[in-house]
């Protein structure tokens, strides 16, 4: 009963549950078929959309890392020519690169943004959060992010998280519902039907959006090249004392000291991911353009977090813990 | 290194999108071939072999049966969270992502135990092809009927039968013919895989004969299926039509509103400070949406649906995109829209081809996936949403539940978790349905719990009875 046809080059074992012998041939792809990227974009813009029209207070976590900055850009584009209707959030472990800080403020200046700031400083300062014994302060975000959500009654926080990053996130949906304390569930998450978002909540809750799900890291920086988006300087290769730790190499910072046995060197390298200080590492890398770390994540052989990212060493599960805990 | 360097150099720039989904279970080892296809497309990067690695030396992988001192379990690959470790079960849909120089693929990896209509429709209802998986040793089962029906339901637009574990039936042609002819037979109930729709909704149906384990007809044809002629799964794959491109040249223009971009002074400085004309823009009013169906172009004449409204038609005088004038636009595109008449026009109100759409109806027919644990009873009060309009409704009686197994309505009146029925609801406002087999998005609707908020219910719209009904639209 099964008809071997031949399309071109391509021979396919084809069903027909008709009477009729007619053979089904794969039509041609269109060649004005969107790129991956045109579909990803809109897909976002759609999203970013439903959640401003459907939420009343919504705001972008915005670190100047690559994905918030591409959030931000997505943002400009959905509502073109008019403002971004939303502030920006950051929750600053006091241990950002300064560089990082200093783009941030001029991205909010250029764009005539509000910029709320949840500090990890001040929460330890005032005895509300204790300081780990490695340094670490990722971990540490989410009580100040979750105070800065309720203080400023926050009902919807966009965020760029990517499924791709992490085993956790692969299963969380692009509209994330969290309770009071800020928890994801992931046993008990509302099933995601076409691109019908449900974003009902009931007081004390509100919804993580998280429009760029589906992107990948390369998808990131491909965009990154084709939108001519800036980035802080330390995506690209520079020159920068460094010692080993880990197996990753870690600036030389205030916050990130080297001990006696852990020789500084200078060396070309660049971030892969912007964060905390004392957890980021960078990469040897000579990729200086946008166009130069394309072809180098392309190539990568490693995952941007097994890569760069000591919190997520801790342990097998770190990330899925840290986010039933309300971090992003 | 330089496979991923010439993948780039080929056109990696301008691959498109595919999304499809797996159904079945661990036993047919679907997460055996969700980790062969990302480990053989090379989705798979060197730290995190090396956890999997580990994980497989510490649990005794790579001892009977194996082959080379390198085996690793490949379901390891898509090992989840560690609530699912501990219970042993895979809880919820996960997505994943590879690309080959062709096209840039995302993978909902639907559980197949579990909930495993809810899963199976949640996948399904973005994905372009579902590839269902079959154990050789075992053949068509119960839960593959319901798979199959499950993906009938949903007008997926391909399905990919994977016959898996077929090195266990020592390659056999014969075992492989007899799954194929029953899954043709099944398939023959269900209509699928018939041709003469004009809907888009063409269901392709492959069989395929693939060992996960050692990659047979998964990313490369085998030798040792030489009475095989076929492609291999990731071939299948990388060629098949994505819903849109068959769908869209089919469909007429659907537009839901989504928000109005009105900026009444407040420009965005950036836009301002690239010299924006501030004095043209001071009026701008624009309609911002992604299309569904169809495409758009300058000059179109088109129909505005707002509820308790006559149909009002104009022109589209500008497609906008984030400060680029274009001269068509076509789903799934993100675009805003300039009409030619001072209309009233807000979130929720669909724009629309003139003369392609019907009245609106406060009558819903519809089939209805039940995703909670929390019964459907006659009389219940919901919210339907439906584009991008929230509506309440009533839902007035349950006409009937399918049986997944046997593909008969059965009578019913009320339906639970899992369960695939049909009801009829009244809407306190009228709606531009349309029907679910001819159109994927705008025949798609949510049924939300007007309580804690919940998504209860995947719907599809069916045409009234009395009207014109396609009989192969069973349910």
């Amino acid at each position: 009963m099964s008809t071997q046809i031949t399309n071109e080059d391509l021979e396919l074992s084809v069903l027909e549950t008709d009477a009729t012998e007619t053979p089904t041939a794969i039509p041609a792809l269109r060649p004005d078929r969107l790129s991956s990227l045109d579909t990803l974009e809109s897909e976002a813009i759609h999203i970013i959309r439903e959640v401003v029209a459907e939420f009343e207070r919504p705001a972008l976590l915005f670190s100047g890392g690559k994905d918030s900055v591409v959030m931000l850009h997505l943002a400009t584009k959905a509502f073109w020519p008019g403002k971004v209707p939303f502030p920006v959030l950051h929750v600053d472990t006091g241990h950002n690169f300064p560089e990082v800080i200093d783009f941030r403020d001029r991205t909010v200046e250029r764009l005539g943004l509000k910029l709320v700031v949840g500090s990890v400083q001040e929460f330890i300062d005032r005895g509300e959060l204790a300081e780990r014994a490695d340094g670490t302060r990722n971990p540490l975000q989410t009580v100040p992010l979750l105070d800065a959500i309720q203080r400023n009654k926050f009902d919807a926080v966009f965020g760029g998280g990517r499924r791709d990053e992490d085993k956790a996130r692969a299963k969380e949906r692009i509209l994330s519902l969290r309770d009071e304390f800020g928890q994801w569930d992931p046993r008990n998450q509302r099933p995601e039907l076409w691109n019908l978002y449900n974003g009902r909540h009931t007081v004390g809750q509100h919804v993580r959006a998280f429009p760029i799900s589906n992107w990948t890291e390369l998808d990131v920086w491909r965009y990154i090249e084709r939108e001519g988006i800036e980035l802080p300087g330390l995506y690209y290769a520079h020159e920068r004392e460094v010692f080993e730790r880990d197996g990753m190499w870690r600036a030389v910072g205030e916050v990130s000291m080297p001990k006696p046995h852990e020789e500084v060197v200078t060396k070309l390298v660049r971030y892969r991911t912007v964060g905390d200080m004392s957890c980021t590492g960078a990469v040897v890398s000579d990729a200086r353009t946008v166009a130069d770390v394309v072809v180098e994540v392309a190539a990568s052989t490693l995952t941007e977090r097994g890569a760069t990212r000591a919190d997520d060493r801790i342990s097998e599960a770190a990330m899925e813990d840290r986010k039933k805990d309300g971090y992003f | 290194m330089s496979t991923e360097t010439s993948l780039l150099e080929t056109g990696l720039r301008e691959s498109t999108l595919f999304r499809f989904a797996t159904a079945g279970s661990v036993d047919d080892g679907k997460s055996t071939l969700v980790g062969r296809l990302l480990h053989d497309s090379k989705a798979i990067l060197a730290d995190q072999l090396d956890a999997v690695a580990r994980t497989s030396a510490d649990r005794g992988f790579g001892g009977a049966g194996a082959t080379g001192s390198q085996a690793i379990d490949l379901a390891l690959l898509t090992d989840g969270l560690r609530a699912e470790r501990e219970q042993g079960i895979t809880i919820d849909v996960a997505y994943r992502y590879f690309a080959t120089d062709r096209r840039s693929f995302i993978l909902a990896d639907c559980p197949g135990h579990v909930q495993y209509t809810k899963n199976t429709v949640t996948g399904a209802s973005t994905a372009d092809a579902v590839v269902v998986l079959i154990d050789a040793r075992k053949g068509v089962l119960e839960q593959t009927r319901r798979h199959l029906s499950v993906l009938q339901l949903l007008r997926v637009a391909h399905v990919i039968v994977a016959v898996n574990k077929i090195d266990l039936v020592d390659f056999s042609e014969s075992v492989f013919r007899e799954i194929e002819a029953d899954v043709q037979k099944v398939a023959r109930e269900l209509g699928l895989g018939r041709e003469d729709s004009n809907t888009g909704g063409i269901a392709d149906l492959f069989v395929i004969p693939v060992s996960a384990l050692n990659g047979d007809n998964v990313v490369d044809r085998s030798d040792r299926t030489p009475w095989y002629s076929g492609p291999a799964l990731l071939e299948v794959l990388e060629t098949l039509p994505a819903a849109d491109e068959l769908e869209s040249h089919l469909e007429s223009f659907r537009f839901p509103v989504q928000l109005v971009i009105r900026p009444q002074g407040a420009l965005a400085p950036d836009a301002v400070a690239a010299g924006l004309d501030v004095g043209a823009y001071r009026d701008y009013r624009a309609y911002a949406g992604q299309i569904t169906e169809g495409t758009v172009k300058l000059g179109d004449k088109v129909t505005v649906l707002s509820p308790g409204a006559e149909p009002r038609t104009t022109t589209v005088i500008g497609i906008d995109f984030a400060g680029s004038e274009l001269a068509e636009a076509t789903a799934p595109q993100s675009v805003a829209i300039r009409l030619a008449d001072e209309i009233d026009i807000a979130r929720g109100d669909t724009i629309a081809a003139a003369g392609t759409v019907r009245e609106s109806s406060a009558d819903l027919y519809a089939a209805l996936a039940w995703l909670s644990p929390k019964p459907l009873r006659e009389g219940a009060k919901v919210l339907v949403k439906h584009g991008t309009r929230t509506v309440q409704a009533l839902v007035r009686n349950v006409t009937g539940k399918l049986d997944l197994a046997t593909f008969k309505v059965e009578a019913a009146s009320s339906l639970e978790l899992n369960d695939i029925g049909n009801a009829q609801l009244r809407l306190a406002a009228p709606l531009p349905l349309e029907n679910y087999l001819h159109h994927r998005r705008t025949g798609a609707f949510l049924v939300i719990d007007p309580v804690d908020g919940n998504t209860l219910a995947a719907g599809l719209v069916k045409d009234h009875p009395g009207d014109h009904e396609d009989e192969r639209y069973v349910i």
